[in-house]
């Protein structure tokens, strides 16, 4: 009745060294560094879930699909958001379907009257145990991925927006890969899949939850990564205004602004240029279409006036 | 488990088990299995790949952004002076080579003539063709060169001299005085403009201004770790680490910090008020019970065979509370009621209403520098600058500032107010007036004291805390960000 089995034989690793990882992510147009690579390979070496904090379109998420898609796995997602409980999560009896099961017992019983009233309860017995079997079970990211006979690669994405307390249910997956159903005894991975968990840092993480994790802080890219992703996810941009964008997002990103620019606001960005044909970026240019990049108006404001006035030195 | 890349070296371990132990002694919570994680993950490293190294370190030991400066210190303390085999960047071995062709190179560049004897290394170089050296650096973005002169800068100006007890801090200063950091910055900028035919536009001049700062802090930053590097193999790399450590930023100690803290702190503080701001929100949401919830009802009705035998609750929300921060910002205590003040606008979300007062001597009401403001630094800021706080002679009197909050304010704290006074509680020997905190707290909800000292200081000198304390429904050390957070966590 449970489908406990061992985990199968050791996951085979998969990546040979950090350069490889690197190469690989690049292939799927995901521009890692050497620390993120790293990150990448000891998980999969050690067998660890991998925690990413970060501000804001850094490609936390990106990264654990591009992982997905260079390993050729399929990707689970559980998406956080505050009020995430265990029958989100994990799993949960189909309640409809076990009260029609029970309902239909009922009228079963009562046609056949008094009866049987001396087999009552042993019917009662048989029917629980059936309603709490597979057949009534709804399967939730967590148990799918536990349960996944091929490749997979789960993502917890924005763990942060659920209560400490829903983090609990995180903890004996995340350490032994396996999950405890009280009415069906415990179920063990097939495979160590490989697991990452983003968070925006709006709250501090238990300490359980990270001593479980390989921890990788994802910053705003140097500049010359973050050209190469320019380039690479917006082929038709030219050098020279690729340049141009992330040196002015660069120093944007050094004033105090209430939002800096993520990676996703530079090709947002980018990609308006190259539509309005802009090939060279002057104060002008920058200074009208600063509301891509910047969400606030006051921040708008002050970039302008940065942008458009000499520095004094 | 999978391949190995070769058994941990014998003295590895132990240099690791210090490693570890030092950066528990910088504060960094190492916990056993952390630990254990960092001895497993290295043995897949490569042993040549330093980089690849102090990830997977920093990858098992370091949970938080917040710790890695202070993991980097101890880092290159602890490895850069380890023998060549540990040492990251491999200063040591080619790249040095490197730095030394690139400097003969540069050195016969300067003198045009190249009479130089070519090879050498630049200690042989005047004052004037070393800062030329770096100016070519500096415009080339040459990082050996940049690494080789901050390297002879350090031999000729730090004037370094073994066991001499003098911090780092002094050399940097000393060394960096002499290579003019401003004039370099000036040069290399007319050097652009001169170049560029038809001028610099303003986008272009501040793009490029931009660029060389950071190379010239980059330069600054090889300065600073030749000086640690010298001064580790002067006094060993565990006293280093003793003296280089500095207080995580959330431990730092408000009434202490330095500038550079400060920045920090300020720093610190915005992620904190909207981590702050959700999980109070959150929180308030627990509690009491509220309406049924009829869907978790259904749910465990089944192991009753369908019958709602256990009726399940969703959560209700508790009213605001009202806050009045009460705070003295004079001299010392500034930067706490600074950071206090921040924290409670930032967050006003999770109070139905929040005012203001600051004092010294006098005192008066701020709230209006936060109304409708978008950046409470600003806010912050005017509240320095503008606010009424002078009476007499700018020092702090508690009693007379309490006197007139009592009789201009005192009618319009109510019983769902949270009245907090933030200060020292050092009157310069002035009159309590302790009897007003009384009558406040039986008109308010609570009244609690924020103490920025360490309680050991309470009522010693003029410190009369003692005598406001028992009136108060609680008095909270309240040093440093970590001690701020978990009060107003409390408070909400
Ligand atoms: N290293 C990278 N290589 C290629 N593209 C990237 C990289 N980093 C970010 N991007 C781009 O930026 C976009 C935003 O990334 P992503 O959605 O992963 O951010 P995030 O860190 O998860 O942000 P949030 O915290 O808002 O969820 C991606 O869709 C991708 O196009
Ligand atoms: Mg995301």
């Amino acid at each position: 009745m449970t489908d406990t089995k061992p985990i199968a034989g050791q996951t085979e690793a998969r990546f040979t060294d950090i350069p490889s990882v690197r190469d690989a992510l690049q292939s799927v147009d995901y521009l890692a560094d050497e620390g993120i690579a790293g990150i990448v390979y000891l998980a999969d070496r050690l067998g660890k879930p991998v925690l990413i904090e970060g501000p804001a379109g850094t490609g936390k998420t990106e990264l654990a699909k591009s992982v997905a898609r260079m390993t050729g796995a399929r990707l689970i997602r559980l998406q956080c958001y505050e009020g995430l409980d265990e029958s989100k999560a994990l799993y949960e009896w189909n309640y409809k379907k076990q009260l029609l099961r029970i309902q239909a017992h009922r009228v079963v019983e009562s046609e056949a009257d008094g009866a049987a009233a001396a087999g009552d309860g042993a019917t009662w017995q048989g029917i629980e145990e059936d309603i709490f079997s597979d057949d009534f079970l709804l399967t939730r990211p967590l148990l799918e991925a536990i349960r996944a006979t091929d490749p997979v690669v789960l993502l917890i994405d924005e763990v942060d927006r659920v209560e400490v307390e829903t983090e609990a249910l995180l903890l004996e997956l995340l350490s032994e890969y396996q999950v405890s159903i009280p009415e069906l005894g415990t179920v063990v991975a097939n495979q160590i899949p490989l697991v990452f968990l983003t968070s925006n840092n709006t709250r501090e993480l238990s300490e359980a939850l990270k001593r479980r994790c390989l921890y990788l802080h994802l910053d705003y890219p140097d500049l010359e990564r973050e050209k190469q992703i320019v380039l690479t996810r917006i082929p038709d941009i030219g050098d020279h205004l690729a340049d141009q964008i992330v040196r002015i997002v660069r120093s944007l990103r050094a004033l105090e602004l209430k939002k800096h620019p993520s990676v996703s606001e530079t090709l947002d960005w980018a990609r308006t240029l190259v539509l309005l044909g802009i090939e060279n970026i002057g104060a002008e240019e920058a200074t009208s279409t600063l509301h891509i990049l910047l969400k606030y108006q006051s921040d708008i404001t002050k970039a302008a006036k940065e942008l458009s006035v000499a520095p004094n030195h | 488990m999978v391949a190995v890349s070769g058994p941990v070296p014998g003295g590895m371990l132990d240099v690791l088990t210090g490693f570890i132990s030092e950066l528990r002694g910088a504060g960094l919570p190492v916990s056993l299995t952390e630990n254990l994680d960092a001895m497993e993950a290295i043995q897949h490293i490569p042993m040549e790949d330093r980089e690849a190294f102090k990830y997977a370190l920093a990858a098992t030991l370091v949970k938080s952004n917040a710790h890695w400066r202070a993991f980097e210190t101890v880092f290159d303390v602890y490895f850069s002076l380890r023998g060549p085999q540990w040492s990251v960047d491999g200063e040591d071995g080619e790249a040095s080579a490197e730095a030394q062709a690139a400097a003969a190179e540069a050195m016969a560049d300067a003198r045009r003539q190249g009479e130089g004897k070519g090879g050498g290394a630049m200690e042989g170089l005047s004052a004037e063709e070393l800062a030329e050296i770096l100016f070519k650096a500096m415009m080339r973005d040459d990082q050996a060169m940049t690494r080789a002169v901050a390297r002879e800068s350090v031999t000729r100006y730090a004037g370094m001299e073994p066991g001499r007890p003098v911090g780092g801090t002094y050399y940097l200063y000393r060394t960096l005085r002499n290579l003019d950091l401003e004039g370099l910055m000036k040069r290399l900028m007319e050097a652009a403009k001169e170049e560029a035919d038809g001028g610099l536009t303003p986008l272009e001049e501040r793009l490029l201004k931009d660029e060389y700062e950071l190379r010239i802090d980059q330069l600054r930053k090889e300065v600073e770790a030749e000086i640690r590097r010298r001064l580790v193999a002067d006094r060993g790399a565990e006293a280093m680490a003793k003296t280089l450590r500095k207080p995580l930023p959330e431990n730092v100690d408000f009434m202490h910090a330095t500038r550079e803290e400060l920045v920090q702190l300020r720093k610190a503080v915005a992620p904190l008020t909207r981590k702050l701001a959700v999980r109070l929100a959150r929180k308030r949401r627990h509690g009491r019970k509220g309406p049924l919830d009829f869907r978790n009802t259904v749910r465990h009705s089944l192991s009753y065979g369908g019958v709602p035998a256990e009726p399940k609750f969703r959560y209700p929300r508790p009213s605001k509370p009202e806050i009045m921060v009460v705070a003295d910002i004079s001299g010392s205590v500034a930067a706490f009621a600074r950071f206090t003040l921040h924290l409670v606008h930032a967050i006003s979300s999770q109070f139905s209403k929040v005012r203001s007062f600051v004092f010294v001597d006098g005192i008066d009401e701020v709230t209006r520098f936060f109304e409708g403001v978008e950046d409470i630094t600003e806010a912050i800021q005017r509240v320095n600058t503008e606010a009424d706080v002078i009476w007499v002679d700018g020092h702090s009197d508690y009693g007379h500032a309490f006197e007139v909050f009592w009789e201009r304010w005192g009618k319009e704290i109510t019983p769902k107010t949270s009245v907090l006074l933030l200060g020292d509680a050092r009157n310069n020997y002035h009159a309590s007036q302790a009897w007003i905190v009384k009558e406040m707290r039986k008109k308010a909800r609570h009244v609690f004291w924020l103490n920025p000292e360490p309680k050991s200081y309470w009522d010693t000198g003029d410190s009369i805390v003692g005598e406001y304390a028992a009136h108060c429904d609680g008095v909270f050390e309240c040093r440093n960000l970590k001690q701020l957070e978990g009060f107003v966590e409390h408070l909400a």
